[in-house]
Formats: structure tokens, C-alpha cells, sequence
């Protein structure tokens, strides 16, 4: 691997700066890494021509002496994410040769920040999936073992930062599919607060769950992004006209008589007793950094999964009846009328998963089942909110492992949707009340990475951020990257 | 509440979703075993508890009534399976 791209992105923000590197060279190196690396199949598209062309403007900048703090800095964007002129697949056959007319707003505020982007990343299928296994473009390896999952939905975006294959990447977030490949890979993911940031242009799976945010080595990396991405959008009338706050400057501030509580609820005897005593040595450095710890209980969480289960595919079955081979997208050879027409464009043009979860949100919005249904895991929804908003009230931020084990086996649960929707045990809550969480490195068990889960009342990611970049002082879980590459 | 496989065809036809027979089977013993699942919820007393079809409940932000979109119409056209005279083609639906 080179040196270039070990670096984190803060680490390459100052050898731009110093004028150690040009963006060029910084670029090339990536392009270089990732054609090494095609085996892992964490991009759908590599965008190697306009990548070289945004390098090279973004040097020309910079000898103008007009670079901003981000001009030149390399990111690669989930491909969920519209980006005008190019393949904008959301890992389905359905979208395999939609070209976007438009860029989506975090991709506009990245370009207008200077960035360069170096492709799309794989996913699971319109980022349904806990493993990257539903992607038309094939599953994903995880860098840590090739036999393994990392992780999904954003399973392109945590596997290329795990590899170095970009130090930022954008991913999304309906049920954990940020914290949970984080998690799998040994990265750093921030699930930003429902509204933090704009959803414009990101393709929608679940609207009042979605969420876009990040994926990168580091949380002072991640707090470099949320900078650029953060804010209202008169695009998104869904996004918060709420004070953004200075992410960077706040990451050191003493974390001394912070309160973190533990859920009762994650601490159980389900819990994988390595990955507890992982868990176990993180509170250890907050308790050794000032922190306190507390004792909370989520009463309602166990529930999460099945409303969860009932909301999501319910979203989702009404947000991608927009998919109907007509306006764009895959359209059916031959079809004998309209109603064939949409039958079978979407019949061919989606996979197992996604014809699941629409089927499912379609039989609970139907009628005489809207009120055992979803009006039930509404209401579901607002106790487990109301859980958080009791535990908020006596601790600042909780913390829990990210997910009950390490990366399972590629194939392990495939064939058994409610075993892979079980694995967002942790995660999926969150969504549902709407809150920022945070997966950061954990260190190793049998040498795949453990991930811990940060989560705070909303608007709250400065925080999250702060804490795990005192524990990431104070550690090197986060330095960590699979061997194969570090003997290259 | 199980599904039989006329039920899942049902659902099917009301999603617009053309399922083949072998789906139609695998897809029956899965969609019965997530229902189980999601059914657990029924056990939770709710009674009372207002639905909450949103996380953050803030108003929503309006921006001014003004016309900000430029026609794109071509632009979003280059993406369709089939267009003639800046309208998308579909088999006839009147004869």
C-alpha cells in the first residue's frame, strides 16, 4: 500500500496544506489502490477520468492560492446517492443503467467543499440487507476476511475505508446499515439525527428512517465531513433549520463528569461474552478518562425489530411504487399491456429481498390490517421513544456494543431473513426515535474488528463525536487495518 | 395470522409485482416466518399511546411559494426505456 493512502483524512488534509502531496498524486494512489483491490468488489463505479480532472482543478486552486481546508481531499459516494452523469445504480438491476439528471445534495456539497470523487460503492439492494448479499453487483468482501460479510447495507462504503481505499465515504442509515458495517470493517460510522442532514437525492427506502452520514477511519475524520454535509436544505423540507456547530473544535473538549448509560437491555445474556468483555474494557477508558456510568433501562427495545419490521417495508412499498419501467429505470421486453408492463418490470427488475419487504409493507397497509399493522408499530414507536427520552434524562450518551457478534460468515444467513433482521438488535431503535449514533472501533476477537455504539438525545453528534475521539486518544483500536494489506 | 400462497399472490397483484410460481413458494414460507416475527409486537399494550409517524416532531420548514425549477424535461427524458415527442411510451391502454 502506498503511503499516501494510510493516511487518515486529517493526516491528508495537512500533507495537502504542507504541499507534501498535490491531489493528484493523492489520487492516483487511490485509483492505483483500488484497481489492486477489485477483488473485495466495494465499487459498482470508478470515476477514474473525472477524478484525475477534479484533482487536477483542485491543484490549480490551490497554486492560486485559493484552496479551502477540504480542496483536493478524495471521498467515494454509496451508490444510493444521485450523482449527475453517472451511474446511479442503489445496487439493483432496477436502476442498473439509470444515469442521474441530477447530483444529490451532500454530493453537490462535497464537490462545492473541493472534494474529489473517486466512484460509487456497493450496497445491498435499495440498502435493504444487513450483509451486502442482496447487491445486483455482488456481494462485498469484508478486507478483515474475504470469507466474511462486512456488514450492510453500506457494506461498499465501510469496506473500501477498512482497505484504504478511500479515507471518507458516504453512506446511509435506515436500521443500522452505517453502525453495523462499521462495526464489521474496524471503521468509524456516524448515523447524523433524523434531519441533520439533507436527504435530497438520496434514493429512499424508508423516509421517516433514512438518514444519510458517514463512514471513515477516524471520528475527528468524521467530524471533518459532518462540517460539509450538515444543515438545512430548502430541497428537504424534512431537514432541521437547526445551528450547525463547530464539529472540530469541540472533539477535545474533557469528557471529565460526562454520564454514560448502559441499556439494561443490551447487557443481557444474549450478549456474546467476548464481545461484552470488549465492551467492558471501553467503559473501562471512559471510567479512566472522567466519565461516569449509569445503569438505564429501554424497556420497549425488544420491540424495535418487529415494528421496525412493519414501518420500514411499509415505507418502502409506497416510496418505490415510483419504480414502474415507465419513467425510467429497467423496463420488460415485450409486454403485452400496461398492467404486464409494471408486473413484470418490477418482477424482473428486483431481487428476493426487496420483493419481500415490498410485499410485507404492501399486506400491512392493506386494508383491515392498517390497525393490527402499522398503526400498532406506531405506536410502538413512540414508547421506545419515549424510553430514550427517561434514559436521556439521567445520562448524556449510551453506550452498547454495536452488534451482538463480529462479521458472520458470507452465505451464513442468506437464506433466513428474520435471523439477518435480528442482527440490527441494537441499531434499529435508534432510527425509529430519530437519534444520532455513533459505531467506533472496539479492537479485534479472533482478528475481526468489534464495534461499540455511541448514542445521544438529538442534534447531539458533537458530542458523540467528542467522546470517541478522547477514547480513540487514548487508544489505537482505530489504527488498525487487516494484515493483507499492511504486507503489501 | 399465516399466508396462504393466494394470499401472497393477492398481495402481489396489488404491489404490481409479477412473482413466478417457485417464488411464489419460497417466498410464502419466509413472509409466514417474518409475520410470526412482527406479530410478537401484539403482546405490547398500547393502549392510549399516540401513534408516532415521525421521530422529530417539528414543524416543517416552508420555503417562499416561488418558481426555483428550470425545465428539465429533457434532461430527465434521457433516462426513460421509451419516449416520442417528449412523451413516455406505454402499450395501449385504449384501443
Amino acid at each position: 500500500m502506498s503511503s499516501l493512502t494510510k493516511n487518515t483524512l486529517a493526516g491528508l488534509r495537512e500533507i495537502l496544506t504542507r504541499g507534501d502531496a498535490s491531489s493528484v498524486e493523492i489520487t492516483q494512489d487511490y485509483l492505483a489502490e483500488i484497481s489492486a483491490r477489485r477483488d473485495l468488489n466495494t465499487f459498482i463505479t470508478v470515476t477514474q477520468d473525472d477524478a484525475l480532472a477534479s484533482a487536477k482543478v483542485a491543484d490549480q486552486i490551490r497554486a492560486a492560492g485559493q484552496a479551502s481546508l477540504t480542496t483536493g481531499l478524495p471521498i467515494a459516494h454509496k451508490d444510493l446517492f444521485c450523482t449527475k452523469g453517472i451511474l446511479t445504480s442503489c445496487g439493483s438491476k432496477m436502476l442498473s443503467n439509470f444515469i442521474s439528471p441530477y447530483d444529490a445534495e451532500v454530493v453537490s456539497k462535497f464537490k462545492n467543499a473541493g472534494f474529489v470523487m473517486l466512484g460509487k460503492l456497493n450496497m445491498d439492494e435499495f440498502a435493504m440487507g444487513s450483509s451486502n448479499e442482496t447487491s445486483h453487483f455482488g456481494p462485498v468482501k469484508n478486507p478483515w476476511s474475504p470469507t466474511h460479510v462486512p456488514g450492510g447495507s453500506s457494506g461498499g462504503s465501510a469496506a473500501a475505508v477498512a482497505a484504504r481505499l478511500t479515507p471518507l465515504a458516504t453512506a446511509t442509515d435506515t436500521g443500522g446499515s452505517i453502525r453495523q458495517p462499521a462495526a464489521f470493517t474496524g471503521t468509524s460510522g456516524l448515523k447524523p439525527t433524523y434531519g441533520r442532514v439533507s436527504r435530497f437525492g438520496m434514493i429512499a427506502f424508508a423516509s421517516s428512517l433514512d438518514q444519510g452520514g458517514l463512514i471513515a477511519q477516524t471520528a475527528e475524520d468524521l467530524a471533518i465531513g459532518m462540517q460539509i454535509i450538515s444543515g438545512h436544505d430548502n430541497k428537504d423540507s424534512t431537514s432541521a433549520l437547526i445551528e450547525v456547530p463547530n464539529y472540530e473544535s469541540l472533539l477535545n473538549d474533557s469528557i471529565r463528569g460526562l454520564t454514560i448509560g448502559l441499556p439494561d437491555e443490551f447487557f443481557d445474556s444474549r450478549l456474546d461474552t467476548r464481545m461484552q468483555s470488549q465492551i467492558e474494557e471501553v467503559i473501562r477508558i471512559f471510567t479512566s478518562l472522567g466519565a461516569n456510568t449509569v445503569s438505564v433501562s429501554l424497556t420497549h427495545v425488544a420491540e424495535a425489530i418487529p415494528a421496525y419490521y412493519v414501518i420500514a417495508p411499509a415505507e418502502a412499498s409506497s416510496n418505490l411504487s415510483r419504480f414502474d419501467g415507465v419513467r425510467f429505470g429497467y423496463r420488460a421486453e415485450k409486454p403485452i399491456d400496461l398492467t404486464d408492463l409494471y408486473e413484470r418490470s418490477r418482477g424482473e427488475g428486483f431481487g428476493s429481498e426487496v420483493k419481500r419487504r415490498i410485499l410485507i409493507g404492501t399486506y400491512a397497509l392493506s386494508e383491515g390490517y392498517f390497525d393490527a399493522y402499522y398503526k400498532k408499530a406506531q405506536q410502538i414507536r413512540r414508547l421506545i421513544k419515549q424510553d430514550f427520552d427517561r434514559a436521556f434524562s439521567l445520562c448524556d450518551l449510551l453506550l452498547s456494543p454495536t452488534t451482538p457478534s463480529t462479521a458472520f460468515a458470507l452465505g451464513e444467513k442468506s437464506d433466513d431473513p428474520v435471523a439477518m433482521y435480528l442482527e440490527d438488535i441494537y441499531t434499529i431503535a435508534t432510527n425509529l426515535a430519530g437519534l444520532p449514533g455513533g459505531s467506533f472501533q472496539a479492537g479485534l476477537i479472533d482478528g475481526l474488528p468489534a464495534g461499540y455504539q455511541l448514542t445521544g438525545p438529538a442534534f447531539s453528534e458533537s458530542k458523540i463525536l467528542n467522546a470517541a475521539h478522547k477514547v480513540q486518544q487514548a487508544t489505537d483500536w482505530h489504527t488498525h487495518y487487516p494484515e493483507e494489506i499492511r504486507n503489501v | 395470522m399465516s399466508l396462504s400462497g393466494a394470499d401472497i399472490q393477492c398481495v402481489a397483484k396489488l404491489a404490481r409485482l409479477r412473482l413466478t410460481e417457485a417464488e411464489t413458494t419460497s417466498t410464502l414460507s419466509q413472509l409466514n416466518s417474518i409475520l410470526t416475527m412482527i406479530d410478537s409486537m401484539q403482546a405490547v399494550i398500547t393502549e392510549g399511546v399516540a401513534p408516532l409517524a415521525h421521530p422529530l416532531e417539528l414543524t416543517q420548514v416552508l420555503r417562499i411559494d416561488e418558481v426555483t425549477e428550470e425545465n428539465a424535461r429533457e434532461a430527465y427524458q434521457k433516462t426513460a426505456p421509451a419516449i416520442k415527442d417528449g412523451l413516455y411510451l406505454v402499450p395501449r391502454v385504449l384501443e
